[in-house]
This record gives C-alpha cells, structure tokens and sequence, in this order.
C-alpha cells in the first residue's frame, strides 16, 4: 500500500514536470559523488524552468 | 475476450430503433482495446520494430537525473497520458455525433487500433532509438534538412489554429454566462496567490499548494452563482463572444511573457489533477449510471447538410474526430519528454500504444455524454444562431423541423437546471459535454439540484486545461517561430534576448488571434469553419508522422513490414486531401471557402448584401477571412505534398540500398555525462 502510495505522488509530480528529487539525489551519489547536488528548492525551478522552456511546452490539444 | 468484444460491437452495430445502453459500447472499446493491445501492439514491438529489452535507452545511458532518468512504467504511463489528453478528444467527438453515435465509434476504434496508436508508438519508438530527438530533428535526421524545415513550417500552423480553435471553444463556453466566467477569472488570482506560496512562502510544495487551489476552486464554483445572481456583480461578469474575444487575446499575449511560476506553473497543476480526476470520475460515473444512448446510431446528416459542420461522412467525419482515433499533435508529445525517460525498450509498447488507448477511451466517453443527451437539446445546443434564431420557441421549431422533436420548455427547463440563461446556441462541444457530465455526475452525487453545480465544474474543468494550453502553446510557438527566422536570421533564435522572444510572441499570438477573431464574428459560430481545417492540418501532422515512420522502416530493411505504417498514411492522405481539396474546389459555398468567398464577392460587386452579412464591411471581411482559409489549406495541402514527395524519395533510396540505413544512435556513440 505503501508503494503503491508513493508511485502514485511521483506519478502525479511527474505529470507536472517534477520528476523525483530523490532519485536525482540518488543518481548524483551512485554516479558523480564529487558534484555538489542541488537543494529541493533549486531542483524544484530548474524542472520547471525546463517544462516551459524552449523545450518544454509539449502538451495536446 | 475477442468474443465479448465481438458481440459487444455486433450489438452496438446492428441495433436499430431501440435504444441501447452506454455500457455496451464501453465493452466493445474496452474488449477491442486489449486484443488490439495484446496482439498487435506486440507484434509491431517485437517483429515490425524488434524491440530489444537489453539495449540501454536514452534515459539508462545518458542519465543526468534531471531530463534523462529511468523511470517507473505506470509512473511514466501517467506523465504521458497527461500531455496528450486535453480538449480534442473531447469536443471532436461530440461534434461528430450529429451524424449518430454510430460512425463516430466506429472510426475511433478502427482509428486509433490502426493508425493513432500505432502513430503515437511509431514515433516513441524512432525517438528512443534517437536520444530522445524532437520530431523536427528527426524528420530533419532521416529525410533530410528541407523536410525538416517544410515539417516544421507545417507544425507551427497546426499550433496556430489549434491555439485559435482552443481559445474559440473557451469563448463559446464563457459568453454571456456570468457564473462560469467568474469562477474561469477567479483562478487567475487563485493562481498567482500559489505561485507566491511556491516561489517563496514554502517552495516547491506542490501536494500542499494544490489542495489549496482545489478548496479555491469549489467556493469559486459555490460562490459563483450568487456572483451571477447580483445585479452588481453579474454584468460585470457578462461579455460578449467579441469582448471575452478580445480578453482571451490580451491574456495570451501577457500570460506568456510573465514568468512562469507565477502564474503558468501554478494552473497547470490545477488543471493536470482536475483534468485527471474529472476523466476518472467521468468514467465511474458511466459505468455505475449506465445511461442508455438518446441519440439514433445513424441522422439524416451523414450525407452532407448537417447544421453542427458542414460536409459528408467521408471524408468530413474524420477529420472531425482527430484527437481520440489519431492525432498528429501526439508525435511531439511522443518525441519529446517520453523517450528521454522510458527505462526500458519493452515499456514502449505500453506507453506509446496503450497511452494512445486510453486517449481513445476518453473519446468514446465523450461520444457517450452527448449520445446520452436528449438530441432536440443536442442539436439546439450545437447549431448556429443564424438556423435557430434567438429565443426558444424558434430553436425548439427549427430543431422539431430537422425531425428531432423538442419543446420549448425542455430547452428552457435545461438551461435553468444547469444555472444558465440560455443553452440555445452554445456551440463548441465544451456546453454540450458540460451538460451531459452535469448529468451523469448529478445522478451518481448530490441529485438534479447539483446539476448547475456540476454543470459549472465542468465547465471550468474544460476551460482550465484549454486556458493553460492556451499559455503553454503560444510559449512554444513563439520558440518554434524562434528557430524558423533563426533559419534566415540567426540572431533571432536567442532564447534569452527580449525583442526576438517579444516579436515572436506578438506574431504567434497575433496568427492565432487573427483566426479566432475570424472564428467569434463568424455569423455561423466559427466552430463549423475552425474546427474542420484544424482537424485538416492535425490529421495531416499525424500523416506526416506516420511517413517518418515508414521513411525509418524502409531504412531498417524492414520494408514487407513496411504496411504497418503505409495502410494509416494512405487513409490519412485520402481524408485529409480530399478533404482539402473539397474545402477549396467543392461547388457547395457551405464546404468550399473559395465557392463561398466567389459567392459573396460576386454579390458585393453586384452590390447586394447577403445574409449573415448585415454591411458592404461585413461582407468583405467574409470574402477576405474566405480566401485566407483558403491560402492555409492550400498551404497544409502544398506542405504535405512536399513530404510525401520526399518520402517516396527517401524510401526509394533505402530500398536500393544492400544494408541498413536508420540514422540510430547507438549508446556508443555518447559518452554518460
């Protein structure tokens, strides 16, 4: 029920743009641990900088 | 399962005179659906495409946690669904049901099983094999840089007259009704008061932020209707088409400049969760009221002559229900965030086929919302104000004349059980679907005193989304025009320098304002012009989709496979050219916009007025708006003759070739960052 609970929060953060911040955390640990990761605040506005940035925008009709 | 399936479409099918219930078209989709799925969706992943479940995607080797990251299947399912589902599937096929519920669920079951999935799951495809390139890059990667740019010459119009047609549903939806227009103004300041609190009172709280938007949301509804009962308040919440008209195009050109976070950002969340949950409530509410279908399975007006659009069955039907059966807007969606963050190539078929599926899904129900409804309320909502007149008693004879028998005092009854003035004449879909959800929803929660209610949920459910993709699209049109000047003035494509991004905002808004004007004063309601060349160039989009596709089979050496693709592009050609070419040759002034625009002209030189027409100023901006409709078909029909053209081309080529020739970019070739 647990997960369940948790894959539906990143499955509706996702459907704005907000991908996990801590998978990004995550990734950053297990791949590039030397890299100073971003606080959830700074994650939080670069995603959406990036879902209405040039490449953003997708969405139907 | 098959056998359900079959039975269910055998009883929608060949019923006649008895009316039958919602339920077993819902069975027919749902049994149609997962066969389709099971069976053909596999077949083109692992014979058509050979899917390869080991190789790495986009988001596994080029993983940065941010744009590229492996993400969950169902988690990735539910992004995707988001950004395709919007305003489409659910006002083509209401529109589509003046002919019966009939054709319209034909076309979007056999449509979207053989060419919309197949298209949406097609381009994934091309894209993850691709990291995760946009459509015009890949257009642009396998056929070459020409067709790259008349693609995306094409894309923009399309954007423009979606963006026209979107804001054009809004308008029809909002005038005169001061309930619906206040509760769509109050999510403006209901907005921004978000954006502050996620900009700098808790930031990034989006779970706590919405729940207090959607508390705004239902007093704004509540409130709504004593707004609109006050005689202070009430008119100054009551416009006109030409007023909200002009307010829609001011709002477009400042929303799409301030900002984001202040104001974009925030209703997009609003309307992503109120979009998802009023899609799951819809189908809940079907399944447990289980209406029966008022609408006869075939009218009178498949042969041409119908008062919600103009044009026969073939090819006018499907063009009219794009989004739902196929949609070529799904090929940028699907080409854009998707493949960068599917982790595995086996969850392609899933995402790409079964999220186009449930798009599908989403139609069909609105097929049913307005096949529920009585079809004298029907037709007196969706026909032109010049057929009806203003007042009851002449919309209830004029529809009681096309043989479907409605009393005045149903129409008055309807439009005061939904809180409204007037229902006569609310064309655009968006009333018509709001009605029908006020129906199903008052009969599974709070009974016929809620209808006004839900009526006004709907509404706003409807004009939120179509608000934000009002906002997000003139965004991305203004960066696609960006990158076309770039092409001739390579200053231009800075994404950071204000002029270029304010002139390109000031065009993009001012093309698609151009055509909604159009659209507003349009005697006929605009929607019977708007909506068939937007279904034009979408249907042309997703022809053009499904070329790339056939381009990059011919080029995998997989050409006797190469049907999969060819049988969905050759329909699509046929429907949407003839359907082009009826739109400038036919000799009906109601189809042809050249034969209407020769038709007024002649009378203006002649110096008589013809009716809509109430001035010699009004009759020739009918002629010009006539010959600009016509300059955009041609010009959709010049743009997609030029990349079959190519496409033949490139096939050809690939098809001489001894080896492979698909520009796929191997993991290899991109070292991880």
């Amino acid at each position: 029920m647990k997960r369940f609970l948790l894959h539906l929060r990143e499955a509706a953060l996702l459907m704005i743009g907000q991908p996990s911040y801590e998978r990004y955390r995550q990734h950053l640990e297990d791949r590039h641990p030397e890299r100073q990761p971003m606080s959830r605040t700074e994650f939080f506005r670069n995603r959406e900088a990036a879902r209405y940035g040039s490449g953003g925008g997708g969405r139907c009709c | 399962m098959a056998l359900i399936g079959l039975v269910a479409i055998l009883v929608v099918t060949v019923s006649r005179g008895e009316p039958i219930n919602a339920l077993w078209i819902v069975v027919a989709a749902s049994c149609t659906f997962l066969v389709a799925y099971r069976y053909y969706a596999m077949f083109i992943a692992y014979r058509v495409m050979k899917l390869d479940p080991a190789r790495p995607t986009p988001a596994v080797y080029r993983a940065d946690g941010l744009d590229y990251m492996a993400t969950d299947y169902r988690v990735l399912f539910g992004h995707h669904f988001a950004a395709i589902a919007g305003a489409g599937p659910l006002v083509g096929p209401v529109l589509a049901a003046q002919m019966g519920y009939l054709p319209g669920t034909l076309w979007i079951l056999a449509g979207v099983v053989l060419a919309g999935a197949v298209q949406d799951f097609m381009i994934l495809f091309i894209s993850m094999r691709r990291d995760g390139k946009s459509l015009g890059e890949l257009v642009r990667l396998e056929m070459g840089a020409v067709a790259g740019t008349v693609a995306l010459v094409g894309t923009f119009m399309i954007m423009v007259i979606i963006l026209a047609v979107l804001a054009l549903i809004v308008v029809r939806a909002l005038a005169e009704s001061p309930w619906g227009m206040f509760t769509v103004a109050a999510t403006v300041p209901l907005a921004i008061a978000m954006g502050i609190y996620t900009r700098w009172i808790r930031p990034g709280r989006i779970g706590e932020v919405s729940i207090f938007g959607m508390i705004g949301l239902i007093l704004a509804i509540v409130y709504g209707r004593d707004v609109a009962a006050s005689e202070v308040w009430g008119p100054i919440f009551t416009f006109t088409p030409v007023q909200l008209c002009w307010i829609l195009i001011g709002y477009g050109a400042i929303a799409s400049i301030l900002p984001v976070w202040l104001l974009l950002a925030p209703r997009d969340y609003l309307s992503t969760f109120l979009k998802i949950g009023a899609i799951l409530a819809l189908a809940i509410g079907i399944v447990i009221m289980a209406p029966p279908l008022r609408m006869p399975a075939l009218t009178q007006f498949i042969d041409g002559g119908g008062p919600v659009w103009s044009g026969s069955l073939f090819p006018f039907l499907f063009i009219t229900i794009a989004c739902g059966a196929v949609s070529g807007f799904h090929a940028l969606i699907a080409s854009g965030t998707t493949p960068k963050l599917i982790a595995s190539e086996a969850d392609a078929p899933f995402i790409g086929y079964g999220g186009m599926l449930t798009e599908a899904f989403v139609a069909i129900m609105a097929l049913i919302g307005a096949s529920i409804l009585d079809p004298g309320i029907y037709f007196a909502m969706n026909s032109p104000a010049a057929i009806l007149g203003k007042d009851p008693a002449s919309a209830a004879a004029a529809v009681t004349a096309m043989g479907f028998p409605v009393s005045p005092q149903t129409l008055i009854q309807t439009a005061r059980d939904v809180g409204e003035a007037t229902i006569i004449s609310r064309t655009g879909g968006a009333p018509t679907l709001a009605v029908a959800m006020a129906e199903i929803f008052s009969h599974v929660l709070g009974g016929p005193g809620m209808k006004a209610f839900w009526y006004h949920f709907a509404i706003l459910f409807e004009a939120l989304f179509i608000l934000t993709a009002v906002d997000a699209g003139t965004r991305a049109g203004r960066f696609m025009l960006q990158d076309l000047i770039g092409l001739a003035m390579p200053s231009f494509r800075s994404s950071s320098a204000l002029l270029p991004g304010m002139i390109a905002t000031g065009l993009c808004v001012a093309a698609w304002g151009f055509f909604l004007y159009q659209g507003v004063t349009d005697p006929l309601g605009g929607v019977n012009t708007l909506w068939p060349v937007f279904g034009i160039s979408n249907q042309m989009l997703a022809a053009m989709a499904l070329m790339l596709g056939t381009v990059v089979l011919f080029r995998m050496k997989q050409h006797r496979f190469a049907w999969v693709t060819l049988v969905p592009t050759a329909w699509l050609l046929i429907c949407t050219i003839s359907a082009g070419a009826l739109k400038l040759f036919s000799p009906d002034p109601a189809v042809s916009f050249i034969a209407h625009g020769l038709k007024f002209s002649r009378a203006a030189a002649n110096g008589q007025i013809l009716a809509p027409a109430k001035s010699m100023a009004e009759m020739n901006s009918i002629v010009f708006n006539d010959w600009v409709d016509a300059g955009l078909c041609a010009l959709f029909l010049i743009v997609v003759i030029t990349l079959l053209l190519f496409t033949i081309r490139t096939c050809l080529a690939a098809w001489r070739t001894p080896r492979p020739s698909a520009h796929e970019i191997v993991p290899d070739m991109v070292s991880a960052p």
